[in-house]
């Protein structure tokens, strides 16, 4: 009779769409265990949100005013205290479920499993996860009986966590007495660059494999080419190479071309879940076993260097 | 405004991973490591934060035989002030011993900042950052694209997803999960790295690898399933280019 603690997130008074599918995860697992899915919610202002969480059985909410905004240190203070009770916790492996996790593990000593994308409690506690970038699956076990699970988004159907049952709601006061050691000084809004990548039909998109800043303008030429833009993963952003509001993945931009051309992107989870919608995706990568591969809907194993050239003649003698 | 940066060898992410006979681990014999690419920025980071506040800054690498050295060179050739080198083959530790490890390497240092990679690709059992914050009962931000130092504080900007990001006022000594510094992790000549090395500033404690209270075993590991759905090219670059330029007109590209 385990029950299921879902730590939920949401940002600007939305529920992500983690939330809903760590809520499918969960109502999966209840079902093997006989317990209940219990979703946390906290926030200032959030109880209206508690309407949406009806794939829960129960959602224990801390409403105040303390949690306008997402505490590092705060949130994971009251998810020690809320998910008493419950042995088996899943947590968004975001940017907001970082913070949560792996505190609540230390502190409380529960072991902690990350890059989660499924969860099996049939013989005891155990999960599948992405390791190297999703380059490499692992299954493994957790010794007792309780586990706090860091899921990866897209792990399964958000949908399948909606509904518009009606859940037990339980208000409970701030249980974190102490004051909060980081203020939210507020939100910032990504800025408008002078493409935007959302709206291109094709996009060229380069990851660690472009090696070199100066490499871009190949890319960018194909790009040209092709009437579209150039995008990049990650690596490539963080390096300053391309501006932010070119990158595709989570912590980026969700794109949905007709054309998706990626040129030594490996296929992280991270991108994968700003891409896996377009229409025609095609990689190219050294790696036989980069995970893009397993997106793509066709690929080419080889050198993008010896490639680039030869895409620049076919397209411009066609 | 002092810092520590915690730094850790992690598999080369370019090189092509092979799994050992037992197949529950990569096969670590021939395997190279580089330092875990966040690391890297939570190094630029603490750098920038030294060149505009001042302070001490000081690297921690997890050992690992020759590359950890190497690493810890370049660092002092950046500007660290001082390298310490945490045992001898400690890279495929837990990420709960690895806290333990920098936690007790942590005491009776003082400090304002500790600064680490938001994580690393093979952290099956949390976040480095976050474990060492909780562990030392201070507070923690993960996801940091940069930082500014104050007077008993610092304040930190956060990204959350699609761009939005937020910025934290957060009280002092602190751990920080760098995602990315304000600019590109920087080069550093040969030259430098190479005076570092007869500099005598990079010392070793030695380290008995901790027992692993994790609670996470791995029972086996597998290359994922690739090319599923995915229509593989053959032929050289000249086929694959005429194909590919096909495909594009086939999606109904002009």
């Amino acid at each position: 009779m385990s029950d299921v603690f879902v730590v939920t997130e949401h940002l600007q008074g939305e529920l992500t769409e983690t939330s809903f599918e760590l809520i499918a995860l969960a109502r999966d697992i209840a079902a093997q265990t006989g317990g209940r899915v219990v979703a946390g919610l906290v926030g200032s202002g959030v109880i209206g949100l508690a309407a949406e969480l009806g794939g829960a059985d129960r959602i224990v909410v801390v409403d105040d005013p303390a949690f306008e905004n997402f505490s590092p240190d705060g949130h994971a203070a009251v998810y020690a205290s809320l998910i008493e009770g419950s042995p088996i916790v899943l947590i968004p492996y975001t940017s907001m479920g970082m913070d949560v996790a792996s505190a609540l593990s230390t502190t409380s000593g529960i072991p902690l499993v990350s890059f989660c994308t499924s969860i099996s409690v049939d013989d005891g506690l155990g999960a599948t996860c992405q390791l190297y970038a999703g380059k490499i699956e692992a299954d493994v076990e957790v010794a007792g009986d309780r586990a706090i699970f860091a899921v990866l988004s897209g792990s399964t159907s958000a949908e399948d966590g909606r509904s518009g049952a009606a859940a037990e709601v339980t208000r409970v006061d701030n249980p974190v007495e102490s004051e909060l050691r980081s203020t939210c000084l507020g939100l910032t809004e990504p800025e408008g660059g002078d493409v935007d990548i959302t709206s291109e039909d094709v996009l060229v998109v380069v990851g660690r494999g472009i090696e070199s800043e100066d490499n871009i303008a190949e890319a960018q030429e194909v790009a040209d080419l092709l009437g579209g833009a150039v995008a990049g993963s990650r690596p490539i952003i963080d390096q300053g190479w391309l501006a932010k509001d070119r990158q595709v993945g989570k912590s980026g931009l969700t794109v949905k071309p007709k054309v998706y051309l990626t040129l030594g992107v490996s296929g992280a989870p991270e991108h994968v879940e700003g891409m896996k919608d377009a229409e025609t995706i095609i990689a190219v990568n050294t790696d036989p076993q980069a995970p893009i591969f397993a997106v793509a809907h066709y690929g080419w194993v080889g050198d993008i260097f010896d490639l680039l050239p030869e895409l620049v003649d076919k397209l411009e003698a066609d | 405004m002092d810092s520590v940066v915690l730094l850790r060898p992690v598999p080369d992410p370019v090189e092509e991973l092979e799994l050992n006979d037992d197949g529950n681990d990569l096969d670590r014999d021939y395997l190279g490591y580089v330092l875990n690419e966040f690391d890297d920025h939570a190094l630029e980071e603490a750098l920038l934060l030294k060149e505009a506040a001042g302070g001490t800054l000081t690297v921690l690498g997890l050992g690992s035989a020759d590359e950890m050295e190497q690493i810890l060179h370049t660092a002092l050739a950046k500007g660290a002030d001082e390298a310490i080198k945490l045992g001898d083959d400690l890279s495929h530790l837990s990420v709960s011993a690895q806290t333990e490890i920098f936690v007790s390497a942590l005491e009776g240092r003082s400090y304002d900042l500790i600064l680490t990679g938001v994580q690393a690709a093979d952290e099956l059992d949390g976040q480095l950052a976050v474990r060492v914050a909780a562990k030392l009962r201070i507070p923690h931000v993960s996801v940091v694209v940069g930082a500014d130092a104050g007077d008993g504080s610092v304040r930190v900007t956060k990204e959350f997803w699609g761009g939005i990001t937020a910025d934290y006022q957060v009280q002092t000594p602190t751990v920080l999960g760098i995602q990315a510094a304000r600019q590109a992790p920087r080069y550093v000549a040969v030259s430098l790295i190479r005076q570092a090395q007869q500099s005598g500033a990079l010392s070793e404690i030695d380290v008995d690898p901790p027992p692993d209270k994790s609670g996470v075993r791995v029972v086996s590991v597998r290359v994922p399933e690739t090319g599923v759905g995915a229509e593989m090219i053959g032929g050289d670059e000249e086929a694959a280019a005429e194909k590919i330029v096909e495909i594009i007109r086939a999606a109904g590209v002009k």
